[in-house]
Protein backbone atom coordinates (compact mmCIF):
# COMPACT_ATOMS: atom_id res chain seq x y z
CA UNK A 1 0.00 0.00 0.00
CA UNK A 2 1.55 3.52 -1.58
CA UNK A 3 1.28 6.02 1.27
CA UNK A 4 -0.56 9.54 0.20
CA UNK A 5 2.88 11.51 -0.11
CA UNK A 6 4.23 8.60 -2.85
CA UNK A 7 1.05 8.79 -4.73
CA UNK A 8 1.05 12.50 -4.62
CA UNK A 9 4.36 12.10 -6.29
CA UNK A 10 3.21 10.09 -8.67
CA UNK A 11 0.88 12.05 -9.94
CA UNK A 12 2.97 15.17 -9.98
CA UNK A 13 5.56 12.70 -11.58
CA UNK A 14 3.16 11.51 -14.15
CA UNK A 15 2.36 14.40 -15.53
CA UNK A 16 5.08 16.17 -15.70
CA UNK A 17 5.53 15.39 -19.31
CA UNK A 18 2.37 16.97 -20.52
CA UNK A 19 3.84 20.52 -18.75
CA UNK A 20 5.94 21.14 -22.04
CA UNK A 21 3.05 22.04 -23.89
CA UNK A 22 0.74 23.60 -21.05
CA UNK A 23 3.60 25.82 -19.87
CA UNK A 24 3.96 27.83 -23.30
CA UNK A 25 -0.09 27.57 -23.79
CA UNK A 26 0.07 29.43 -20.20
CA UNK A 27 2.57 32.32 -21.69
CA UNK A 28 0.54 32.08 -24.84
CA UNK A 29 -2.28 33.16 -23.26
CA UNK A 30 -1.11 35.87 -21.17
CA UNK A 31 0.22 37.50 -24.10
CA UNK A 32 -3.02 37.02 -25.96
CA UNK A 33 -4.91 38.95 -22.89
CA UNK A 34 -2.52 41.89 -23.18
CA UNK A 35 -2.65 41.78 -27.03
CA UNK A 36 -6.54 42.36 -26.78
CA UNK A 37 -6.01 45.02 -24.44
CA UNK A 38 -7.52 43.47 -20.80
CA UNK A 39 -5.12 44.44 -17.82
CA UNK A 40 -2.97 42.50 -16.15
CA UNK A 41 -5.20 41.78 -13.49
CA UNK A 42 -7.87 40.80 -15.57
CA UNK A 43 -6.24 38.52 -18.00
CA UNK A 44 -4.64 37.24 -14.70
CA UNK A 45 -7.72 36.63 -12.67
CA UNK A 46 -9.40 34.22 -15.70
CA UNK A 47 -6.57 31.71 -14.85
CA UNK A 48 -7.42 31.92 -10.91
CA UNK A 49 -10.63 32.01 -11.47
CA UNK A 50 -11.97 29.84 -14.88
CA UNK A 51 -8.80 27.95 -14.57
CA UNK A 52 -9.82 26.05 -17.92
CA UNK A 53 -6.92 26.87 -21.26
CA UNK A 54 -9.02 27.08 -24.43
CA UNK A 55 -11.90 28.76 -22.57
CA UNK A 56 -10.14 32.04 -21.23
CA UNK A 57 -9.40 32.91 -24.93
CA UNK A 58 -12.53 32.68 -26.36
CA UNK A 59 -13.78 34.74 -23.28
CA UNK A 60 -11.33 37.23 -23.83
CA UNK A 61 -11.86 37.60 -27.61
CA UNK A 62 -15.11 37.54 -27.73
CA UNK A 63 -15.16 40.26 -25.40
CA UNK A 64 -12.69 42.29 -26.78
CA UNK A 65 -14.39 41.68 -30.54
CA UNK A 66 -17.44 43.15 -28.35
CA UNK A 67 -19.74 40.37 -27.78
CA UNK A 68 -22.38 40.38 -24.89
CA UNK A 69 -21.33 38.87 -21.23
CA UNK A 70 -23.82 36.66 -21.73
CA UNK A 71 -22.10 35.06 -24.83
CA UNK A 72 -18.94 34.95 -23.55
CA UNK A 73 -20.53 33.44 -20.14
CA UNK A 74 -21.94 30.90 -22.39
CA UNK A 75 -19.05 29.83 -24.87
CA UNK A 76 -17.37 29.25 -21.92
CA UNK A 77 -19.64 26.95 -20.24
CA UNK A 78 -19.59 25.07 -23.27
CA UNK A 79 -16.24 24.68 -23.45
CA UNK A 80 -16.05 23.31 -19.93
CA UNK A 81 -18.75 21.36 -20.36
CA UNK A 82 -16.19 18.00 -21.00
CA UNK A 83 -15.87 18.19 -17.58
CA UNK A 84 -19.27 16.42 -17.00
CA UNK A 85 -17.90 13.68 -18.69
CA UNK A 86 -14.82 13.49 -16.92
CA UNK A 87 -16.32 14.09 -13.47
CA UNK A 88 -18.91 11.26 -14.16
CA UNK A 89 -15.33 9.07 -15.23
CA UNK A 90 -13.77 10.35 -11.63
CA UNK A 91 -16.77 9.96 -9.26
CA UNK A 92 -16.40 6.04 -9.10
CA UNK A 93 -13.06 6.69 -7.41
CA UNK A 94 -13.76 9.28 -5.36
CA UNK A 95 -17.30 8.19 -3.81
CA UNK A 96 -15.51 7.36 -0.71
CA UNK A 97 -14.31 10.94 0.27
CA UNK A 98 -16.16 13.68 2.12
CA UNK A 99 -17.94 16.64 0.55
CA UNK A 100 -15.67 19.24 1.67
CA UNK A 101 -12.70 17.03 0.06
CA UNK A 102 -14.54 15.98 -3.37
CA UNK A 103 -15.40 20.15 -3.77
CA UNK A 104 -11.59 20.79 -3.45
CA UNK A 105 -10.40 18.04 -5.59
CA UNK A 106 -12.69 18.99 -8.25
CA UNK A 107 -11.04 22.35 -9.02
CA UNK A 108 -8.17 20.60 -10.09
CA UNK A 109 -10.22 18.85 -12.55
CA UNK A 110 -8.50 19.53 -16.05
CA UNK A 111 -8.04 17.88 -19.32
CA UNK A 112 -4.32 15.98 -18.64
CA UNK A 113 -4.56 16.09 -15.03
CA UNK A 114 -8.03 13.75 -15.77
CA UNK A 115 -6.22 11.57 -18.23
CA UNK A 116 -3.01 10.43 -16.13
CA UNK A 117 -4.83 10.37 -13.01
CA UNK A 118 -7.65 8.14 -14.90
CA UNK A 119 -5.20 5.91 -16.28
CA UNK A 120 -3.95 5.65 -12.39
CA UNK A 121 -7.16 5.03 -11.45
CA UNK A 122 -7.82 2.28 -13.29
CA UNK A 123 -4.57 0.38 -12.78
CA UNK A 124 -4.78 0.86 -9.28
CA UNK A 125 -8.72 0.88 -8.45
CA UNK A 126 -8.22 -0.15 -4.67
CA UNK A 127 -5.29 1.85 -3.90
CA UNK A 128 -6.67 3.71 -0.35
CA UNK A 129 -5.31 6.72 -1.34
CA UNK A 130 -5.88 7.27 -5.28
CA UNK A 131 -7.28 10.34 -5.07
CA UNK A 132 -4.23 11.97 -4.36
CA UNK A 133 -2.77 10.98 -7.61
CA UNK A 134 -5.44 13.62 -9.23
CA UNK A 135 -4.34 16.13 -6.45
CA UNK A 136 -0.85 15.45 -7.53
CA UNK A 137 -1.53 16.01 -10.94
CA UNK A 138 -3.62 18.52 -10.57
CA UNK A 139 -2.08 21.38 -8.32
CA UNK A 140 1.01 20.59 -10.07
CA UNK A 141 -0.70 21.75 -13.53
CA UNK A 142 -3.00 24.69 -11.77
CA UNK A 143 0.83 25.57 -10.30
CA UNK A 144 2.23 25.89 -13.40
CA UNK A 145 -0.61 27.16 -15.72
CA UNK A 146 -0.46 30.34 -13.12
CA UNK A 147 3.20 31.03 -13.28
CA UNK A 148 3.31 30.56 -17.14
CA UNK A 149 0.00 33.21 -17.38
CA UNK A 150 1.99 35.49 -15.28
CA UNK A 151 5.02 35.27 -17.47
CA UNK A 152 2.85 35.58 -20.88
CA UNK A 153 1.46 38.63 -19.47
CA UNK A 154 4.87 40.56 -18.45
CA UNK A 155 6.92 38.36 -21.34
CA UNK A 156 4.52 36.89 -23.81
CA UNK A 157 5.70 39.58 -26.37
CA UNK A 158 8.87 38.01 -26.45
CA UNK A 159 7.61 34.81 -27.85
CA UNK A 160 7.56 34.98 -31.82
CA UNK A 161 4.47 34.37 -33.29
CA UNK A 162 5.83 32.25 -36.12
CA UNK A 163 6.61 29.68 -33.41
CA UNK A 164 2.73 28.36 -33.68
CA UNK A 165 3.21 27.50 -30.51
CA UNK A 166 -0.49 26.81 -30.18
CA UNK A 167 0.45 23.75 -32.12
CA UNK A 168 1.52 22.01 -28.77
CA UNK A 169 -1.98 21.88 -27.03
CA UNK A 170 -3.38 19.11 -30.30
CA UNK A 171 0.25 17.48 -29.59
CA UNK A 172 0.09 17.06 -25.74
CA UNK A 173 -3.95 15.19 -26.47
CA UNK A 174 -1.86 12.90 -29.47
CA UNK A 175 0.04 11.79 -26.76
CA UNK A 176 -2.89 11.31 -24.23
CA UNK A 177 -4.58 8.78 -26.34
CA UNK A 178 -2.32 7.52 -28.68
CA UNK A 179 -1.80 4.15 -27.17
CA UNK A 180 -5.41 3.28 -27.23
CA UNK A 181 -4.53 3.32 -31.08
CA UNK A 182 -3.60 -0.36 -30.34
CA UNK A 183 -7.38 -1.02 -29.82
CA UNK A 184 -9.91 -0.92 -32.98
CA UNK A 185 -13.56 0.46 -31.29
CA UNK A 186 -11.39 2.83 -29.87
CA UNK A 187 -9.81 4.43 -33.25
CA UNK A 188 -13.33 3.62 -34.69
CA UNK A 189 -14.63 6.21 -31.84
CA UNK A 190 -11.56 8.19 -32.27
CA UNK A 191 -12.50 9.12 -36.26
CA UNK A 192 -16.08 9.35 -35.47
CA UNK A 193 -15.77 12.05 -32.76
CA UNK A 194 -12.69 13.76 -34.64
CA UNK A 195 -14.60 14.14 -37.93
CA UNK A 196 -17.96 15.11 -36.19
CA UNK A 197 -15.74 17.98 -34.43
CA UNK A 198 -14.15 19.20 -37.74
CA UNK A 199 -17.87 19.23 -39.05
CA UNK A 200 -19.69 20.90 -36.15
CA UNK A 201 -16.54 23.29 -35.66
CA UNK A 202 -18.19 26.29 -36.69
CA UNK A 203 -21.33 25.50 -34.59
CA UNK A 204 -22.30 28.70 -31.99
CA UNK A 205 -20.66 28.73 -29.19
CA UNK A 206 -18.40 26.12 -29.65
CA UNK A 207 -20.70 23.45 -29.24
CA UNK A 208 -18.83 21.01 -31.13
CA UNK A 209 -16.56 20.36 -28.00
CA UNK A 210 -19.56 18.42 -26.52
CA UNK A 211 -21.70 17.60 -29.56
CA UNK A 212 -19.22 15.26 -30.93
CA UNK A 213 -17.88 13.38 -27.75
CA UNK A 214 -21.27 12.38 -27.58
CA UNK A 215 -21.74 11.45 -31.06
CA UNK A 216 -18.53 9.15 -30.29
CA UNK A 217 -20.07 7.63 -26.90
CA UNK A 218 -23.30 7.04 -29.24
CA UNK A 219 -20.95 5.56 -31.57
CA UNK A 220 -19.10 3.45 -28.75
CA UNK A 221 -22.32 2.31 -27.73
CA UNK A 222 -23.80 0.89 -30.97
CA UNK A 223 -20.58 -0.71 -31.11
CA UNK A 224 -20.70 -2.28 -27.73
CA UNK A 225 -24.16 -3.45 -29.09
CA UNK A 226 -22.94 -5.24 -32.12
CA UNK A 227 -19.77 -6.71 -30.50
CA UNK A 228 -22.21 -8.81 -28.23
CA UNK B 1 -19.56 44.75 -16.02
CA UNK B 2 -16.96 42.29 -16.94
CA UNK B 3 -15.71 41.61 -13.67
CA UNK B 4 -19.07 39.80 -12.76
CA UNK B 5 -18.53 37.92 -15.91
CA UNK B 6 -15.39 36.58 -14.72
CA UNK B 7 -16.76 35.30 -11.86
CA UNK B 8 -20.03 33.57 -13.93
CA UNK B 9 -18.09 31.82 -16.35
CA UNK B 10 -15.86 31.05 -12.80
CA UNK B 11 -18.51 29.37 -11.65
CA UNK B 12 -20.30 27.87 -14.22
CA UNK B 13 -16.67 26.38 -15.06
CA UNK B 14 -16.55 25.27 -11.92
CA UNK B 15 -19.89 23.82 -11.75
CA UNK B 16 -18.76 21.67 -14.80
CA UNK B 17 -16.42 19.96 -12.53
CA UNK B 18 -18.08 19.56 -9.60
CA UNK B 19 -21.04 18.35 -10.04
CA UNK B 20 -20.42 14.81 -11.28
CA UNK B 21 -18.19 14.11 -8.85
CA UNK B 22 -20.60 15.48 -6.37
CA UNK B 23 -24.29 13.56 -7.77
CA UNK B 24 -23.23 10.70 -8.89
CA UNK B 25 -22.57 7.12 -6.70
CA UNK B 26 -21.42 3.99 -7.58
CA UNK B 27 -24.98 2.21 -7.83
CA UNK B 28 -26.15 4.77 -10.16
CA UNK B 29 -23.60 3.44 -12.88
CA UNK B 30 -24.49 0.27 -14.48
CA UNK B 31 -21.85 -2.02 -16.10
CA UNK B 32 -22.76 -0.96 -19.68
CA UNK B 33 -22.43 2.73 -18.58
CA UNK B 34 -19.37 1.97 -17.27
CA UNK B 35 -18.00 0.26 -20.36
CA UNK B 36 -19.01 3.44 -22.60
CA UNK B 37 -17.31 5.51 -19.80
CA UNK B 38 -14.03 3.83 -20.90
CA UNK B 39 -14.54 5.81 -24.30
CA UNK B 40 -14.60 9.16 -22.63
CA UNK B 41 -11.00 9.87 -23.92
CA UNK B 42 -11.01 8.49 -26.93
CA UNK B 43 -14.22 10.62 -27.66
CA UNK B 44 -13.13 13.92 -26.15
CA UNK B 45 -9.51 14.27 -27.41
CA UNK B 46 -10.20 13.60 -30.58
CA UNK B 47 -13.05 16.01 -30.80
CA UNK B 48 -10.16 18.78 -29.66
CA UNK B 49 -7.17 17.55 -31.90
CA UNK B 50 -8.68 17.24 -35.45
CA UNK B 51 -10.31 20.10 -35.63
CA UNK B 52 -6.74 21.75 -34.35
CA UNK B 53 -5.21 20.18 -36.91
CA UNK B 54 -7.61 20.44 -40.05
CA UNK B 55 -8.58 23.87 -39.49
CA UNK B 56 -6.57 27.01 -39.44
CA UNK B 57 -8.07 29.71 -37.35
CA UNK B 58 -11.15 31.05 -39.21
CA UNK B 59 -12.25 27.27 -38.90
CA UNK B 60 -11.37 26.51 -43.25
CA UNK B 61 -9.39 23.59 -43.93
CA UNK B 62 -5.81 23.59 -43.92
CA UNK B 63 -4.35 22.14 -46.97
CA UNK B 64 -2.23 18.73 -47.30
CA UNK B 65 0.78 20.11 -47.26
CA UNK B 66 0.39 22.19 -43.92
CA UNK B 67 2.87 21.85 -41.16
CA UNK B 68 0.22 20.82 -38.68
CA UNK B 69 -0.37 17.90 -40.57
CA UNK B 70 3.00 16.61 -40.76
CA UNK B 71 3.96 17.28 -37.09
CA UNK B 72 0.35 15.34 -35.83
CA UNK B 73 1.32 12.60 -38.28
CA UNK B 74 5.48 12.80 -36.87
CA UNK B 75 3.69 12.40 -33.43
CA UNK B 76 0.68 10.07 -33.64
CA UNK B 77 3.93 7.45 -35.39
CA UNK B 78 6.68 8.60 -32.92
CA UNK B 79 4.22 7.84 -29.89
CA UNK B 80 2.30 5.11 -30.79
CA UNK B 81 6.04 3.28 -31.21
CA UNK B 82 7.77 4.94 -28.09
CA UNK B 83 5.05 5.67 -25.87
CA UNK B 84 6.82 8.53 -24.43
CA UNK B 85 4.92 11.62 -24.05
CA UNK B 86 8.10 14.18 -24.54
CA UNK B 87 8.82 12.46 -27.25
CA UNK B 88 5.84 12.64 -29.13
CA UNK B 89 5.17 16.38 -28.45
CA UNK B 90 8.79 17.39 -29.03
CA UNK B 91 8.95 15.55 -32.32
CA UNK B 92 5.75 17.09 -33.10
CA UNK B 93 6.88 20.07 -32.53
CA UNK B 94 9.77 19.95 -34.18
CA UNK B 95 9.08 18.34 -37.58
CA UNK B 96 6.32 21.48 -37.30
CA UNK B 97 8.74 23.93 -36.98
CA UNK B 98 11.03 22.31 -39.58
CA UNK B 99 8.77 22.33 -42.24
CA UNK B 100 8.04 25.93 -41.45
CA UNK B 101 11.28 27.35 -41.38
CA UNK B 102 13.25 24.80 -43.55
CA UNK B 103 11.29 24.49 -46.33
Amino acid sequence: MRSKYEIFKIGIKDVAPHLLSVFPFGIIFGAIGIELGFSPLFTYATSLIIFGGASQIVFLQLLSGGASSLIAITSVGVINSRHFLYGAVLSEYLQKLSLIKKLLISYFIVDQGFAVSNQYFKKNPTEEFNHYHLIGSGIILWFIWQVSTIIGIYLGSIVPEELGLKFAIPLTFIAIIVNELRKFDHVLVMLVSGLAATFFYNAPFKTYIIISPLIGLFAAMIINKLKK
Amino acid sequence: MTWTSIFIAGILTYFTRMSMVTLIRKEMISDNLRKILNYVPSVVFPSIIFPGVLLDDFGAFVTISDPKIFGALTALVIGFFTRNVILTIVSGLSSYWIVIFVF
